[in-house]
């Protein structure tokens, strides 16, 4: 099996595109779309959008998710935003501008014809939220408020306080739940997706594991979809939800989806700083807060003094110094490799050191109390009630985690794997994004995907293949089952004198030391090598407490823990393939002269994309080259 | 710090569970309620014993999944917090804690301190939505709503349907829930076409669950991680009784 990749973008005017490529699909018989089952996975923003909007059409929809609510998706906790090109604020934007600022902060490494799609859609998205009555921040007239958000230059940021997520995910719950009454949704919660069924070279069904009673089921579909979220947990310690997991699209990928990029990985450079070995997640603070904070350390090194007693010309807000033009509002990816540098000079602050201030006192004085509470009054109650220090009283500290993940399943423009019939959308693909992703595009892809891409490319694919007819007993169905089966009876057989925990904690220290913030060949090639030693260790030495036929938290962790071992193997491999810096991919022997990324456009302007060959083979990578024909690839630069 | 705990633990749904005390005796101030439970079980599987199982995701307080009661409040003492962000500074050395599930008809515990909340999940599907499918949606600005409007509404959106409410309720009630959804969507223009039948479908569903009925007692709002406000109760009772009044039989309709 060789996989081809074939991105099928349409020929023609970018702006063109995506009209002509939906006049072009096939459509699906109204009468027709309830005889064809749809399984999506996932029911966060993509997933939850996906699958009201694929039932509001009629195809039969049945909606995995491993919490107890599709509610409860990670999406929730996003904090920030949600852009637009409405251009409300009248201050320039256009459906091009974001369209271009996108293309340039993902670093000239995302597809074009995808992201000029994403800035099409993005107003469809809003208008669709408000219609559902998504509380989005409103201008005392009534209109809707906008902010500027990382590292844009225009106001096209649509929020609702601090809570931008939970809104958005909510309105799309409640467009699910309403098709869960209607009928045409059945909910599976506490379900988890464990395999990929791919009968005659196409996606035909799942097998889950009934996290309640452990019973291991078949599911059978025409089409497949998967909106299961990003990888940042291989980490360990990040700003994902404990059950943030790669297993369902790392089991696609052992079926022959290819995984692209792996190794683009957001840092995010706002979190609360790491305080000891207890520690199960970090927890991000909203970028919105470095709109009015101002982001500095002291200029000596060791400096213990608090910051009060640290006189205004003995600091160095090194941002603004370093890019007076973005300023503390410079991308992710350069605002976490900037806090790493100033850290690693011994000019970090707090007990471990490793943490930067993040400053309110000018914007308190110029804005007052008052401005402050309002605009972020919910995030410095949350800082205060982890650390127990007072935002509004001294500054906050914070240090780069592991956000967001770029790298995903490849898929075309249609969203569709290199399966037939496997759909990735949301976070869990890798398109849009490039090699770093902005602030508030996150909710903007998936949204777009679920509500607006997926339901016409899916039902295209729908009407094209000819599909025979299956049922759970077929023999790829009982032997994924048994396959299931197998890997949970040996997990609770090893009893070894190792907690599942403690080998997740040892692979994410050793994936955030050498394929982190930045990296070189020598450390990830160490990298590789540790996390197989490691890996063989789990498998010997693991204990996995309880029995296969109950709630078993210690089984549902150790099968997602032994999927980030190989995933993380194959973001070193990736990240060692490529002998360039871009984005959130830092690797320190290619570095500008100023230190900043030294893209190489002319070797790696591609997107790597990752083909399982077998347990014991290496994976074979192949290449989709990228093309600019719009936005010219330039060094970015934020000075 | 050292801590005691005792902890609910059941098997299942059909075991009849009883309480179990285990030492902590190097509590971190600073790890949250969460944490302790985690390095607490962390000793339990080395030792070959199951784990406690709680509900957990986001740990940031807003995946609404985590929740228990500590010394019978709901969520702990700290107010507007969820166990999941209640650092252990908020207790004193030596203290006994006890950890119990959420205790209501409505909510069968399904192990140790999870709970099934899919109650609430089919109070939102008989009605908590605006039904605009995708695509049908007029330009955002097209409807302003006042701020103010948006404001209250977003107050009561906040909601992470955790369910502490019902549990710190003496009927059980899920009058906080129920209400919060029906004022978020019922004070903004958008919500309005559907106002009467959300709040009749939405409660017609909250009887057949077996929540208990409100009293107007506030312990629910007393515990609320997100200061939803007793007031919503209100606007849900005043939607309720205009449905009814609206959707009476015709007097000369022969019925």
């Amino acid at each position: 099996m060789s996989v081809k990749l074939d991105s099928r973008v349409p020929h023609g005017p970018i702006e063109k595109l995506w009209d002509q490529a939906r006049f072009e699909m096939k459509l699906v018989n109204p009468a027709n779309k309830r005889k064809h089952t749809i399984i999506v996975v996932g029911s966060g923003l993509a997933g939850g959008s996906g699958a009201a909007t694929l039932a509001e059409l009629g195809y039969n929809v049945q909606c995995f998710c491993f919490q107890d609510s599709p509610r409860r998706a990670h999406s929730i906790a996003a904090q920030g935003g949600i852009n637009a090109a409405k251009n409300y604020q009248n201050d320039g934007d256009s459906v091009f501008r974001l369209f271009y600022d996108t293309v340039k902060g993902g670093d000239f490494r995302s597809r074009e014809a995808n992201v000029y799609r994403l800035a099409q859609i993005s107003v469809n998205i809003i208008d669709q939220c408000v219609a559902q009555g998504v509380p989005f921040a409103r201008e005392y007239g009534g209109t809707l408020a906008n902010r500027s958000f990382g590292g844009a230059q225009v106001s096209r940021t649509f929020y609702a306080r601090g809570q931008t997520g939970q809104q958005l995910l909510l309105g799309a719950y409640q467009a699910l739940e309403r098709q869960v009454h209607a009928g045409r949704v059945t909910m599976y919660p506490r379900t988890e997706m464990l395999d990929l069924v791919v009968i005659d070279g196409r996606a035909r069904g799942i097998v889950t594991r009934d996290l309640v009673t452990g019973n291991i089921e078949s599911h059978v579909a025409d089409a497949v979809v998967l909106g299961t979220g990003g990888y940042g947990n291989v980490y360990y310690l990040s700003t994902n939800a404990k059950g943030s997991n790669c297993t369902a699209i790392w089991r696609s990928y052992k079926k022959g989806a290819a995984f692209a990029n792996p190794c683009f990985t957001q840092i995010h450079p706002t979190c609360i700083p790491v305080s000891g070995d207890y520690q199960s997640k970090l927890t991000l603070m909203s970028e919105s807060l470095r709109n009015d904070g101002r982001i500095w350390v002291p200029k000596k090194k060791d400096d213990k003094r608090p910051p009060a007693q640290i006189p205004e010309d003995q600091r160095d807000y090194y941002l603004e110094r370093r890019y007076p033009s973005f300023g503390n509002l410079v991308p992710r990816d350069v605002a976490s490799r900037n806090a790493k540098a100033v850290c690693d000079e011994g000019r970090g602050v707090g007990e471990t050191c490793l943490g930067v201030y993040l400053d309110f006192a000018d914007a308190i004085d110029r804005l007052g109390m008052h401005v402050i509470r309002e605009r972020y009054g919910n995030l410095f109650d949350m800082y205060q009630r982890i650390t127990d220090e007072d935002p509004y009283q001294v500054p906050m500290r914070i240090y780069p985690a592991i956000h967001y993940t770029m790298g995903g399943l490849w898929v075309d423009y249609n969203l569709m794997s290199t399966i037939p019939g496997l759909f990735v959308i949301g976070e869990a693909n890798f398109s849009d994004h490039g090699a770093n992703r902005l602030g508030a595009s996150a909710l903007m892809q998936g949204l777009s995907d679920g509500y607006f891409i997926l339901p016409y490319t899916l039902g295209d694919y729908i009407a094209n293949a000819k599909l025979e007819k299956v049922d759970a007993g077929h023999r790829e169905f009982t032997r994924a089952e048994a396959c299931v089966r197998e890997m949970t009876k040996h997990l609770l057989s090893i009893k070894g004198k190792r907690t599942v925990d403690s080998f997740h904690r040892e692979l994410g220290r050793i994936v955030w030391d050498y394929c982190g913030m930045s990296r070189n060949a020598q450390g990830l090639e160490h990298a590789i090598e540790e996390i197989g030693t490691l890996r063989e260790e789990y498998w010997r030495n693991v204990n996995v407490a309880g029995s296969a036929d109950d709630l078993n938290q210690s089984l549902e962790k150790a099968g997602r823990v032994a999927d980030f071992f190989e995933l993380a193997e194959l973001m070193c491999l990736d990240a060692l393939d490529r002998n360039e810096s871009c984005g959130g991919h830092f690797r320190e022997e290619y570095q500008t002269p100023d230190g900043e990324a030294q893209r190489d456009d002319e070797h790696f302007s591609y997107v790597g994309a990752w083909e399982f060959q077998g347990e014991a083979a290496a994976p074979a990578l192949h290449k989709e080259p990228l093309t600019f024909e719009y936005v010219h690839p330039s060094q970015r630069s934020y000075k | 710090m050292r801590l005691t705990l005792h902890v609910w633990r059941q098997k299942n749904a059909a075991d009849k569970g009883r309480m179990v005390s285990y030492q902590a005796p190097d509590v971190n101030p600073d790890m949250s309620m969460l944490e302790l439970l985690d390095v607490l079980n962390e000793g339990l599987i080395l030792n070959g014993e199951e784990p406690i199982a709680f509900e957990h995701d986001c740990r940031e307080g807003i995946c609404g999944s985590c929740g228990f009661m500590i010394n019978g409040i709901a969520h702990g003492p700290l107010p507007a917090t969820t166990v999941c962000q209640l650092t252990m500074r908020h207790f004193s050395d030596g203290e006994h804690l006890y950890l119990e599930p959420w205790r209501a008809k409505a909510f069968p515990v399904i192990k140790d301190l999870v709970v099934d909340r899919g109650a609430f999940d089919r109070i939102i599907a008989a009605g908590g939505y605006i039904g605009v499918p995708a695509g049908s949606a007029p330009d955002g600005n097209a409807i302003p709503i006042p701020k103010e409007h948006a404001d209250r509404a977003m107050d009561a959106a906040a909601c992470i349907g955790c369910g502490a409410c019902v549990a710190a309720c003496p009927n059980a009630a899920a009058a906080l829930f129920t209400a919060a959804k029906i004022s978020h969507l019922g004070l903004l223009p958008q919500g309005q076409p559907e106002r009467h039948e959300r709040a009749l479908h939405m409660i017609a569903r909250y009887n057949l669950e077996g929540f208990g009925g409100c009293t107007n007692i506030g312990e629910c709002e007393a515990v609320c991680p997100k200061e939803i406000r007793l007031e919503v109760i209100g606007r849900m009772n005043c939607d309720y009784i205009a449905a009814s009044w609206r959707r009476r039989p015709a007097s000369n309709s022969g019925e």
